[in-house]
């Protein structure tokens, strides 16, 4: 599968002036693309229009040739959000928060170092670094092709760091997904992209 | 402390004792409601006694049964105008929120009413419909949607902007899965503590209305129509007239006020488990 954006235009108000301007950019199952750049320079703004979040004022965003937006049901671009606190649904229990990506195999919550009993917690009883991880697994759903990456593991220490990035990698390696990682840390891109663009 | 009886538990029964405090005073005023009428001019002005625990009035009724009617009264047109404009605020608030258009008119009005001294609203709107139950229940109503009505408002806009909605929508949940998984479970709190809490508003409201001489005419067991008529023998001394009427409307909205915020705390998670 091949996510493409086509000469991509955002602001955010009209009479500002551009966040992004004319980016392409292409991402391909199986490829790990890294994207660095100074703050603001619009890394989040490219990856909330390259999943759909957002609609660019010009430009458009491709999944195989064909509109992102006009696909149905579960999105095969999904983004992992920078702060995973905002992401989950603070009156669901994790279980249900979960549940919302499809079917997630135990191997994997084994893998990712969720604890069965965290489950049956809320969002507010856990940790940022807790919660990234269900984020992570909701999102790694069947439906998922390509995988956007926005700072995932920033806030994480470098253990559990390194624990998510070798999940994700094995996962990524097994499924043929596409990954676009967007890090302030060289050594990081370096590491585990096959390829690193700077906006 | 005991393990078992953890707060929520406690706050459970006093959810409980209140509502059938409540529910008894509705049902024992209807049932008095012919006691409450009969005069007996043998009976007149005593203070209060056994026989009759808050005294007899000047054409020697019951105080008691009056009161317990006249507070039943309350709680009815309470539980009615409560429900009503509930009902208002939810249909408004979640139009202003879901379409751009109906927002301007709908601020509009909500700064309209709330623009105007309450109680002055209430008169007007209550002598515009004739007074009466009909004037009172009219002006309750009408002037007691806006604040829940932007509580809602505020509520609808911001879990649309919130990032676990937009995930919801990604991961391809329907729209009625999102309305029930995420906004109904937001909402509803919110709702019914707003619900709620209208009950000693309205009742207030309405005997206030009653006592001004703008709401339920006065021949009609009310607090407001009790307390009025208290007024002019307190000079004489009698004073349980007006006291244990009064203090059974002040318990009364005490009892509603403690229900909401029950209710408020059983379904808030911050409070839920405590």
């Amino acid at each position: 599968m091949r996510l493409e954006g086509k000469s991509l235009t955002f602001r955010y108000r009209k009479d500002r002036k551009p966040v992004l301007e004319g980016i392409t950019i292409s991402i391909e199952s199986g490829e790990r693309l890294g994207l660095a750049g100074p703050s603001g320079r619009g890394k989040t703004t490219l990856c909330r229009l390259l999943a759909g979040y957002e609609t660019p004022t010009s430009g458009e965003v491709l999944l195989d040739g064909t509109p992102l937006s006009a696909r149905k049901g579960p999105c095969p671009v999904q983004l992992l959000w920078q702060n995973p606190e905002t992401a989950v649904d603070p009156r669901m229990r994790m279980d249900r928060v979960l549940a919302e990506g499809g079917p997630v195999a135990p191997e994997l919550l084994e893998a990712l170092g969720i604890e069965p009993d965290w489950l049956k917690r809320w969002p507010g009883e856990l940790s940022g670094g807790e919660l990234q991880r269900f984020c992570l697994a909701r999102a790694l759903g069947p439906a998922t092709k390509i995988l956007l990456c926005d700072e995932m593991s920033a806030m994480l220490d470098y253990i559990t760091q390194a624990q998510l990035w070798e999940v994700l990698l094995a996962e990524a390696e097994r499924r043929d997904l596409g990954l676009l990682v967007v890090s302030h840390s060289g050594k990081l891109l370096e590491r585990v992209c096959t390829r690193v663009i700077t906006l | 402390m005991n393990r078992k009886i953890n707060r929520r538990k406690v706050t459970m029964a006093l959810l409980l004792i209140c509502v059938g405090l409540l529910a008894a005073v509705a049902v024992s005023g209807v049932l008095l409601a012919g006691q409450a009428a009969q005069t007996d001019f043998s009976l007149k002005n005593q203070t209060p006694s056994l026989t009759h625990l808050f005294g007899t009035d000047w054409m020697g009724r019951d105080m008691l049964s009056r009161t317990l009617t006249g507070l039943s009264m309350s709680i009815r047109i309470g539980l009615a105008t409560a429900a009503v404009s509930a009902g208002i605020s939810l249909l408004l608030g979640s139009a202003a929120a879901l379409s751009r258009r109906a927002d301007g008119v709908v601020t509009y009005c909500i700064d309209l009413v709330m623009g105007v001294p309450h109680i002055l609203l209430l008169i007007l709107v209550s002598l515009a419909c004739g007074k009466g139950l009909t004037g009172v229940v009219a002006g309750v109503t009408l002037t007691h949607w806006t604040s829940l009505a932007r509580v809602l408002r505020g509520e609808i806009l911001q879990l649309r902007s919130a990032p676990y909605l937009q995930v919801a929508v990604k991961l391809g949940q329907s729209k009625w899965a999102i309305l029930r998984r995420h906004l109904l479970p937001h909402l509803l709190p919110q709702f019914l503590t707003g619900l709620v809490l209208q009950f000693p508003h309205a009742i207030l409201h309405e005997s206030s209305l009653t006592f001004l001489g703008f709401g339920l005419s006065p021949e009609q067991p009310a607090i407001g129509n009790i307390l009025s008529e208290g007024m002019s023998y307190l000079t004489t001394g009698k004073w349980w007239l007006a006291l244990f009427p009064g203090l059974a409307l002040v318990v009364t909205v005490a009892l509603f006020a403690a229900l909401g915020e029950g209710v408020r705390r059983l379904l808030d998670p911050a409070t839920a488990h405590e």
